[in-house]
């Protein structure tokens, strides 16, 4: 065997040309230097990035740490935080790439600065990484924190499948991360339509990173829906019916529905494109009896639905943080229960919509467009009962409210805009324009992240024992607003000017104003990033001053406000016995909050397991060793999955016990703590004397 | 296809698209640009829909933009207006909040079922003349206008008699494409192996921006064309011209066209000059069947063999992907 033979194994199809400076070594032209530069920053980003990771944790010991109290945890609460981890930073390289988008189209009037592959990889990346490694994770890590605690569990039903989903997740988005250092990524957009992404069409390695980072992500998700939909079913508390569960509960119990039925056809249609691509099946090329459309069809089957396991979550938490913030029962509970589980039908009944253009006849589209109007109507119901919940009530602007009152106004804006596109007609003229952008925008930014963030700014004292800083943080989400108004509002007049979407220029000097606003924009959600960043950078700096070990901070409703904050690893050291709705509110009502429990008794608990991280790194490999041809390195990392699978298959110590003693010498101190603790009234929630306790509620929230 | 739409909407429609398109008048052309300011009796029904829905579906969006900073004001934390913690439920209000969107909805699904009958593209068109038949053909990153009544055949340009409707029969010989020309009327998907049709009409001469809106690769945002109506007078000397100086689309032509490029990369690599550089006469019959069909489009077509032609369009020579 040659020298070369050996390398053509061993390295596949790698070679320079994977590395983002090739180009513009080889041949310098402007174009070549800019570009290249953009990639080989954002890739010596990526790599100093985790240098510096691993040097500090060496430098600081903390390897160990790492290893045993977060990554082979199986703890829910860790897992949660870790999902939420991934998605930040890769909702940070998201934004990012926005804005570069954003300043193309600004200077895009014959030209701008960046090339048109290049501006497809911003955009396929943007997308592919806001929906399966920013939204997904986040909302995923948020019901892990959040779920089992207000249902009254230990933990998930699956603890360790639940760690393996983070294990996927991670490893997914660790796939495009690598596509920056070795590139490129596809450029057939974030939903893959073929034949653009057949062999035929594009060959390299680009759409390869796309299918095998979303096959990932789509497993570790259909595992995190079986694991959220058991776990509502099997571990409520006694006495937590259905009917007296959070409404966030039953939004993340809905969610999980939708994922356990419409990630597996993303699954198939990856894996069938995957066949196509790699064997020379012809699913979706037009010879030999494929058809493009199935694909679209399985994709849109999976990705209309997945516009509600987005938004649900998210609904959940405006719901809490509009009835904790107004001092209120939610109103119209029922209604709001029947309204999400409407939503959650109607949604695998109008994925049609999504190419009302292919020609099909006018019923079809008349029936698919009907449906989905109707979405409008329990979507406008929660709206008017979020209204109706502060309604006679005491609004407090806390930070998830303003996050939560900018989503309730431009919600419904993007909500007008979606009757409008669920005209068959209307759509035959916006349809594949920014006007869709800028109104599926408008749906997922003030729905989904809006309300992820209010949820991060409301549990994250719970999660870690100190409240946020709050000045940043009003700045963030203030800036978050206008900055998405300024960015998307212009993309929906430069639709209707019949600017395509995707377009890296244009020769119209009518759009010039308005991708000029939206780069303005883009440049304050940049601000609103940092805002971020500031305020979580000092709030580790301010949160001694912050703690809240008492665990109340917001005069909370539900049960996860019951308990200390950070969360002890058995979340309740008793199993509490629920009677109502709003069950801790209850409890705080009746004056029988923070109870001596009769008894303590032994803990088990779910033990660590190893086996999420290996699946992370064999999974890594495996799907980096399909995008390159490595062959060699599929079928190693293939064996050492399955290896790993059947060990643990062979653990026998499979959980572990917390002594009652340590139960109970935790619980009484925490007791003692809360006995110490002024309560504090609403008025005085945002300065430092709030520990936690709020002050005994004279009829709800009024003092 | 305009006389079903009410006449209320209309007068309001023209008011309100007068208003959003104002800032972009600010020394700009957009007459041939969008639907809010049609060019054709399509579009116009569109731009009527359009505005309609929105003045309907304002009805349960004004409320919650006028409500919510008013109820967040008056029942903020401090302030001693009445207080009801307990209160989560009213039926009449329910009634209210259930029954008013979709009451909305019904009379808006009425609308839709009426224009989506209305404006299917695959109606034909009202007129007293003849449609004038045009076969479009995406490739990338040009547009194929192939007149088979003609037989002639043009890129990029699609030129029509201002008094005939258009019946347009879609395919691609790449990717998916979506081919649209916002002031005339709706757009359409064009697809390798499949046919599509649309119906377009203007109501008078004029030029119209045209564009592919599905992306499909780096000469995507190039991808535009212009269509242009004309006096019937005008069309006719424009076949005459292009059955006399256009091309002849014999297999290198076809070759060249056929690949991965932009129209000016095409011009210059078939050396073309002036107005007729891309205008193709002769075209034979078939042509377009035997394009949709994915056969020998060679043997159709004058000229040597070109020896790498291809049996079917997906097996392309690849360009500038690493």
């Amino acid at each position: 065997m040659t020298l070369n033979h050996f390398l053509d194994l061993a390295l596949g199809r790698l070679d320079w040309h994977a590395l983002p400076f090739w180009e513009m070594v080889e041949q310098p032209t402007l174009s070549h230097i800019v570009n290249g530069s953009i990639v080989t920053a954002a890739a010596s980003l990526v790599v100093l990035g985790a240098l510096a990771t691993v040097v500090l944790i060496t430098r600081y010991g903390k390897w160990k740490a790492l290893w045993s109290d977060w990554l082979t945890s199986v703890d829910h609460k860790r897992i949660g935080i870790m999902f939420i981890v991934v998605a930040l930073v890769m909702l940070a390289r998201a934004i990012i790439e926005a804005a570069f988008m954003r300043a193309q189209q600004a200077v895009g009037l014959d030209g701008g600065f960046l090339s048109a592959e290049h501006f497809g990889e911003f955009f396929t990346t943007h997308g592919t990484i806001m929906i399966f490694f920013m939204a997904m994770p986040f909302l995923t890590g948020v019901i892990n924190y959040v779920m089992p605690l207000q249902i009254g569990a230990r933990d998930l039903s699956f603890p360790v499948m639940n760690s393996i989903s983070l294990g996927l997740t991670a490893a997914g988005a660790a796939l495009i991360m690598v596509s920056l250092v070795l590139t490129p990524f596809s450029t057939g957009g974030w939903s893959g339509y073929p034949p653009f992404t057949e062999a035929s069409f594009n060959p390299g390695a680009g759409v390869d990173y796309w299918i095998w980072a979303v096959t990932l992500s789509s497993l570790g998700s259909t595992m995190t829906g079986i694991n959220f939909a058991v776990t509502i079913y099997k571990e409520r508390a006694p006495g937590m019916h259905l009917f007296r569960m959070p409404l966030f509960c039953w939004t993340a119990l809905c969610t999980s529905i939708l994922m356990i039925f419409a990630m597996p056809p993303l699954t198939v249609a990856t894996a069938m494109l995957a066949l196509d691509r790699y064997l020379d099946f012809h699913f979706f090329t037009q010879d030999l009896g494929g058809d493009m459309m199935n694909y679209v069809n399985l994709f849109w089957l999976f990705g209309h639905p997945e516009v509600y396991i987005l938004i649900l979550p998210a609904f959940g938490v405006f719901s809490e943080v509009f009835s904790t913030f107004s001092g209120k029962r939610l109103y119209g509970y029922k209604g709001l229960v029947i309204a999400t589980m409407c939503i959650a039908v109607l949604s695998f009944t109008v994925w049609l919509h999504h190419f009302f253009t292919m020609g099909q006849s006018p019923s079809i589209n008349a029936a698919f467009g009907i449906a989905t109007m109707l979405i409008g109507v329990p979507t406008g119901v929660k709206i008017y009962d979020w209204m109706l919940t502060m309604f006679r009530g005491r609004v407090r602007l806390t930070i998830p409210m303003v996050y939560a009152l900018g989503f309730l106004i431009l919600f419904v804006i993007g909500g007008m805009t979606g009757i409008l596109l669920a005209n068959p007609s209307i759509d035959y003229q916006v349809h594949n324009t920014l006007f869709l952008v800028a109104h599926f925008h408008n749906m997922l930014v003030p729905g989904l992240l809006f309300g992820m963030l209010a949820g991060y700014q409301m549990w994250f004292p719970k999660a870690f024992g100190f409240r946020l800083e709050q000045r940043w943080g009003y700045r963030a989400a203030y800036a978050w607003i206008a900055g998405f108004m300024l960015a998307f509002f212009p993309l929906y007049a430069l639709g209707l000017l019949g600017m395509p979407r995707r377009a890296v220029g244009f020769i119209e000097p009518a759009y010039l104003p308005w991708t000029i606003v939206a780069g303005i924009g883009a440049l304050v959600v940049l601000f609103a990033l940092f805002s971020l960043v500031m305020q979580f950078w000092l709030s580790l700096r301010q949160r001694h001053a912050n703690r809240v070990p008492v665990g109340d901070p917001w005069d909370g409703r539900s049960l996860e406000w019951a308990t200390p904050a950070p969360v002890p690893e058995y979340n309740f050291p008793v199993i509490p016995e629920v009677s109502s709705r709003d069950a801790f509110m209850r409890e705080k009502d009746l004056g029988q909050a923070y109870q001596r429990p009769a008894e303590y008794r032994d803990i088990t608990m779910p033990a660590n397991s190893a086996l999420g991280p290996i699946l992370t790194v064999t999974g890594f490999l495996m799907a980096f060793g399909l995008v390159w041809y490595l062959w060699w390195l599929v079928i190693l990392a293939g064996v050492a999955s399955l290896g790993a699978l059947i060990a643990r298959s062979f653990v026998r110590r499979t959980t572990k016990v917390i002594r009652a003693e340590e139960v109970r010498e935790t619980h009484e101190a925490w007791l003692r703590q809360v006995a110490e603790t002024p309560a504090v009234t609403r008025d005085r929630e945002q300065e430092t004397s709030n520990r936690g306790r709020p002050a005994a509620p004279v009829s709800g929230a009024v003092q | 296809m305009t006389d079903t739409t009410p006449p209320f909407p209309r007068r309001f429609g023209r008011f309100a698209a007068g208003l959003a398109v104002m800032p972009a008048l600010a020394g700009c052309s957009y007459a041939n640009l969008s639907f809010l300011a049609p060019q054709g009796p399509i579009a116009a029904a569109q731009r009527d829909h359009f505005w309609l829905v929105i003045a309907i579906t304002l009805v349960v969006v004004l409320p919650v933009f006028v409500l919510t900073p008013v109820i967040v004001w008056r029942y903020r934390y401090g302030r001693r207006a009445t207080y009801r913690p307990r209160w989560s439920f009213s039926r009449r209000l329910e009634y209210l909040i259930w029954g008013v969107p979709f009451l909305i909805v019904a009379i808006l699904a009425v609308f839709l079922w009426r224009q989506t009958y209305a404006l299917d593209p695959y109606n034909p068109l009202p007129s007293d003349n003849e449609p004038l038949h045009v076969q479009v053909v995406g490739y990338d990153w040009k547009w194929l206008f192939i007149y088979p009544d003609q037989h002639i055949a043009t890129v990029d340009e699609l030129v029509f008699p201002a008094d005939r409707p258009l019946a347009l029969e879609l395919t691609s010989d790449t990717v998916m494409q979506s081919f649209f020309i916002p002031s005339l009327g709706s757009q359409v998907y064009a697809m390798n192996g499949m046919v599509t049709r649309l119906h377009l009409a203007a109501d008078g001469p004029g030029r119209f921006r045209g564009e592919n809106s599905q992306y499909n690769g780096k000469g995507f945002h190039t991808q535009r064309f212009s269509a242009r109506a004309v006096s019937p007078a005008a069309f006719s000397d424009f076949v005459e011209r292009v059955r006399r100086q256009g091309r002849a689309l014999d297999r290198p032509t076809y070759q060249i066209l056929d690949g991965r490029n932009t129209v000016p990369e095409l011009t210059r690599a078939l050396d073309g000059m002036g107005d007729d550089a891309l205008r193709f006469s002769a075209i034979p019959d078939g042509l377009f069947s035997a394009i949709v069909a994915g056969g020998p489009v060679q043997a159709l077509l004058p000229g040597p063999v070109v020896t790498s032609a291809r049996q079917t369009p997906l097996h392309q020579p690849q360009g500038g992907t690493p």
